[in-house]
């Protein structure tokens, strides 16, 4: 089996509330040095395809019809075979 | 003038667009289930406010992949009307029918609360029941009404006059203390390039009865029930 790993993030410029919202959380909380902060999803995909190459190419169609919407969002897939994740 | 309105799961304000389709037209919307494939013979298609499909993954991107939308794609390709209310704008963006996304409000915080929008235009089907300029009220509530678009996009939109709506002052001034969810320029509503595709996050339909506590969105649909019923 295989599975695709997809992250999703906004697209830097795209002002991203939620994070804003943790990092000034966390720089309450005492933690020094806190930056920027960016929130995104990670989607985890068991697929049939045993072929890394065809999986990766599966799952970036779906990254692009559903997954992630392209105007505010980029994607990135990695393919884990077995029990490598 | 023949109204439907698009029933997804978890969608909860397409009763009250009935009513308000129903006060300015005398007829009952026709309710289509988003697992229908056809829309024939209908002059207004409605995507209503709710949550649909529970609002996962994001606002709108599964409503977008239903098995009604491309009898939606296909109404707007030949021209006929579209009216999108909060998930409903949410779900024309998705579908890519209108521009740009609705992100997160920039504070947080889901709005409940009245706002006042600026009609930016009042030569369409959609406001010609308003003035340009006019300033009316309408009912927020929404978590995700941010509007984003590139910078061409958005320049594009302001160039080709396709800005239905921005948020404002009760007194008309258009100032990012009336931007309750920091929508880019202020922007409550847009059109297609045809003008007969609207996508706002607002209400209107929610105050068309004194009952409700006015009337300020009952033009909306006064002007397409006038519009469309002359054209059929």
């Amino acid at each position: 089996m295989t599975k695709a790993v997809v992250t999703v993030m906004l697209k830097s410029g795209v002002l991203d509330p939620q994070g804003k919202a943790i990092g000034q959380a966390l720089t309450g909380l005492g933690f020094e040095g806190v930056g920027e902060v960016r929130v995104g999803k990670r989607i985890e995909i068991e697929l049939a395809e045993t072929d890394p190459d065809a999986a990766k190419a599966a799952a970036e169609e779906m990254g692009r019809k559903l997954l992630a919407n392209m105007v505010i969002e980029s994607f990135r897939v990695e393919i884990a075979q077995g029990t490598d994740y | 003038m023949r109204a439907a309105i698009v029933v997804f799961p978890g969608i909860n304000r397409e009763r009250d667009m009935a009513i308000a389709l129903e006060l300015a037209t005398g007829h009952k919307p026709r309710m289509v289930w988003h697992k229908e494939t056809m829309l024939d013979g209908i002059d207004l298609v409605v995507l209503p406010g709710g949550f649909s499909h529970g609002d996962y993954l994001r606002c709108g991107a599964m409503a977008a992949q239903s098995p009604i939308m491309p009898a939606i794609r296909a109404h707007a390709d030949r021209g006929g009307h579209v009216l999108g209310v909060c998930n409903g704008f949410q779900i024309l963006t998705e579908a890519g029918l209108l521009p740009g996304a609705l992100l997160r409000n920039a504070g947080l915080r889901f709005l409940s609360q009245d706002c006042h929008l600026r009609v930016e235009r009042a030569d369409t089907d959609f406001a010609r029941h308003y003035q340009s300029g006019q300033i009316f009220r309408a009912p927020l509530a929404h978590g995700d009404g941010n509007y984003f678009a590139d910078d061409d996009t958005l320049d594009r939109l302001e160039g080709e006059g396709l800005i239905a709506f921005r948020y404002a002052t009760p007194e008309g001034e258009i100032i990012p203390e009336a931007n309750f969810n920091g929508s880019a320029r202020n922007i409550a509503g847009i059109y297609a390039p045809n003008l007969r595709v609207l996508g706002l996050m607002p209400h209107p339909e929610d105050l068309v009865d004194p009952l409700m506590g006015g009337t300020d969105g009952k033009p909306l649909f006064d002007g397409l029930a006038a519009a469309l019923t002359v054209a059929a």
